[in-house]
């Protein structure tokens, strides 16, 4: 029955051509791809896993625009050596809310999954200051305009309106607001409502004091408390081993 | 005989080629100095110089999208445009589109450039460029499909020659990545921030999948297209087996696609997403090797143009270099290597291998076959050619050298333990280590840059000669 299907028709004729190559090339991104958004184990609810405070997010903004991805990964692999330096493997939930992913693909420096909470805001601002001045090998370029630039807080609302639009739960009504009270608890779901984001946005600068200078944002400020956050979310003394199994 | 030289200039669109070819040396030059630079940044990083503009982290993806997009880009455009005319015997269908592709792609490419500086990235590796950019790249995508299957569809005998097979799937192939892999919510119109619709194992599935396919047919299967034109062409023979062209392409086709997932071994992505994605690294060989062996055997009866026409030996050391690179890849792509390999230099010196080794250098010969034939001149120095070539090889050999032993050591360093069960060097020793190798990375860097700018002065003049012998024949043919 095939003996009349040859190749010269496909070399004769454009149109079969283009349908042929575009079949080739569609299957294994549909095989790959597809699943992870219908079969349940690629993301599991783990508890403690919340979007980020407009702060943060800013944070993460600004993380995004110095490219600090190039050279710094997020994703601790289960490994014995990865887990001693830097904690326990990253689990997919823990980047849920991650618009894009910052997994990364090289570590020049090092892994910054579990960065939060390790070292003080006055080490981070003085690492981004001048790396040398804490880490003398280091070759990480220096940020200094992190500090002296104010941070842009004005459509702060507008980029959670846009990240809600690509499915974070931040709150843009009373509704949506108290669906968030119920899966993160009063105090986070404040800090996830839009209309409130720029007050919230500077009290959380206020009283974190991440640069040191409580008068004003700055985007010191933003990317310290970013970077503070990554990782702390879960709590893994919290998780039973028999959970965890099912997390990945 | 000399009426059909002469017809020969209107019979195909040539204009369009030369301004993709003079752009695709111009965007080499230029991605490649800022490729030399930021590797020094990382040798001596008192190079970021304290400004934002300048800094690795916005200055690395400048590198990026100017080699890949700007120099590898603009010479698919040149040499696609000329191929696919020659080989159906047609011009360009609707040339005022192929010329919007010219200006839409160098504005694109400045775009881009800007833009990163500036701090606009969407922050996915290859994908930086901001959500109005991506548009742009959209239309002009499209408008090349246009063109190029228009002009297929022109032609004058019945057989689509196989180099437009790989031009084609690569044109597809690059559409339905960039479409998939750039959907993004902007935050407002006149924003030019966006944020990915997909977020996490998702988002990383995506990245990957169009990452590593934007190797695969944008880095590959394209410059193959090279390869099936100008390999035969410039050594006078067929291509060695007509059989073995046919399944190279549907194999590579096929199998390429499935591979990206090897980017994510151990990581929070399903274990068999990244094991299917190493399965197929591994078949993927057969036709990489395969398509090697018949660009390669298509010399044979004429291998004494090695010894004696360096344009030749640029097309077989990137074949060389092609053979190389798609061996160490599945090597990679294996969980065992890949524990070790990943997040350390070894992946940048795989790239390079393949960005350098194979894709500038298979690029670098057909330019060399066909600037002269554009302005119907010769070269004007072989011994340039021949002293790029030797500074393009060393350069490349220095460099993955540098980069093999700085990854693996990286690697090694991380994992190793002392006695006691701790880790034996704290992450900084491990960057310490990485100095000479980083310098020396640089210094391979260099030499291929020289290699890269004796290039642009020799086809310069070749040019200023051609462009002077077409006033003096036009002059002449007036008088007469």
């Amino acid at each position: 029955m095939f003996k009349n299907l040859k190749h010269e028709i496909l070399e004769t004729n454009t149109g079969w051509l283009v349908v042929a190559t575009m079949f080739a090339i569609s299957i294994g991104g549909l095989v790959e791809i597809s699943p992870l958004f219908f079969i349940k184990d690629t993301l599991e609810d783990v508890p403690g896993v919340r979007p980020y405070t407009p702060l943060e997010s800013r944070g993460r903004d600004i993380y995004l625009r110095e490219g600090c991805y190039t050279c710094h990964s997020q994703m601790v692999r289960p490994f014995r050596d990865e887990q001693l330096r830097y904690g326990h493997y990253s689990l997919a939930a823990e980047s849920k809310y991650d618009h894009p992913f910052q997994w990364g693909s090289k570590r020049t420096g090092p892994d910054l999954a579990r960065v939060g909470g390790k070292y003080s805001n006055e080490w981070h601002v003085q690492h981004l200051l001048r790396p040398k001045s804490v880490v003398p090998e280091s070759v990480m370029p220096n940020y200094p305009w992190l500090l002296t630039t104010p941070l842009d807080v004005s459509d702060v609302g507008a980029r959670m309106r846009a990240l809600r639009t690509t499915g974070v739960p931040y709150s843009a009504n009373q509704e949506e607001y108290r669906r968030n009270v119920e899966k993160f608890g009063e105090q986070v779901a404040r800090t996830l409502h839009i209309p409130d984001a720029q007050k919230n946005l500077v009290a959380q600068a206020q009283d974190g004091n991440y640069d040191g200078d409580r008068s004003s944002v700055s985007e010191m400020d933003a990317l310290v408390a970013y970077l503070q956050v990554l990782g702390t979310m879960v709590d893994f003394s919290k998780i039973k081993p028999e959970d965890l199994v099912k997390y990945r | 005989m000399s009426t059909s030289v002469a017809a020969a200039s209107e019979q195909y669109d040539y204009d369009i080629i030369k301004k993709f070819s003079v752009m695709a040396i111009v965007w080499a030059v230029v991605g490649m100095s800022v490729g030399v630079y930021i590797a020094s940044e990382l040798a001596w990083p008192f190079l970021n110089f304290d400004s934002p503009y300048i800094s690795f982290g916005r200055f690395r993806p400048v590198h990026t999208s100017a080699v890949i997009f700007g120099f590898g880009g603009s010479a698919l455009f040149a040499t696609s445009y000329y191929v696919v005319q020659r080989t159906c015997q047609a011009r360009l269908w609707a040339p005022g589109l192929a010329t919007f592709t010219f200006w839409g792609w160098q504005a694109i490419i400045v775009l881009a450039a800007v833009s990163y500086v500036l701090g606009y990235s969407q922050g996915r590796e290859y994908a930086e460029m901001e959500w109005p950019i991506d548009i742009l790249i959209e239309l002009v995508w499209v408008s090349y499909l246009a063109v190029f299957v228009g002009t297929i569809m022109q032609r004058k005998q019945p057989h689509i020659y196989v180099a437009n097979w790989f031009y084609l799937g690569f044109i597809l192939a690059t559409a339905l990545l960039h479409t998939f892999n750039n959907i993004a919510v902007p935050v407002d119109l006149f924003s030019m921030k966006s944020y990915s619709l997909f977020s996490g194992t998702q988002d990383a599935m995506t990245q990957w999948w169009y990452g590593h396919n934007s190797v695969g047919f944008f880095l590959t299967a394209a410059f193959l297209g090279m390869m099936y034109y100008f390999v035969p062409k410039h050594a006078g023979r067929p291509v060695y087996s007509y059989r073995l062209s046919i399944v190279h392409f549907w194999a590579l086709c096929f199998m390429y696609m499935w591979v990206g997932t090897h980017h994510l071994h151990w990581t929070a992505l399903p274990d068999w997403a990244s094991t299917l994605g190493a399965t197929f690294s591994i078949m993927l060989l057969l036709p990489s090797w395969g398509g090697m062996i018949n660009g390669i055997m298509t010399l044979s009866g004429a291998w004494d143009k090695l010894r004696t026409d360096p344009i030749m030996r640029f097309m077989i050391v990137a074949l060389s270099f092609y053979g190389m690179s798609t061996f160490e890849g599945p090597l990679m792509s294996l969980k065992d290597v890949n524990a070790l390999s990943h997040y350390t230099d070894w992946t940048v010196g795989h790239v390079h291998s393949g960005a350098l080794g194979w894709v500038a250098m298979i690029s670098f010969g057909s330019l060399y076959h066909m600037v002269p034939r554009l302005w119907k001149t010769e070269m004007y120095s072989i011994r340039l050619i021949n002293a790029h070539f030797w500074l393009a090889t060393i350069g490349v050999l220095l460099y993955i050298t540098a980069m093999w032993i700085s990854g693996i050591t990286q690697g090694l360093m991380w994992r190793a333990f002392d006695d006691f069960g701790n880790l034996q060097y704290s992450f900084i020793e491990s960057v310490e280590a990485m100095h000479p190798f980083y310098a020396m990375r640089a210094i391979g860097g260099m030499f291929f840059l020289t290699g890269m700018c004796l290039m642009a002065i020799n086809v310069y003049v070749t040019i200023r000669r051609g462009v002077r012998a077409a006033t003096v024949d036009r002059v002449v043919v007036a008088a007469a």
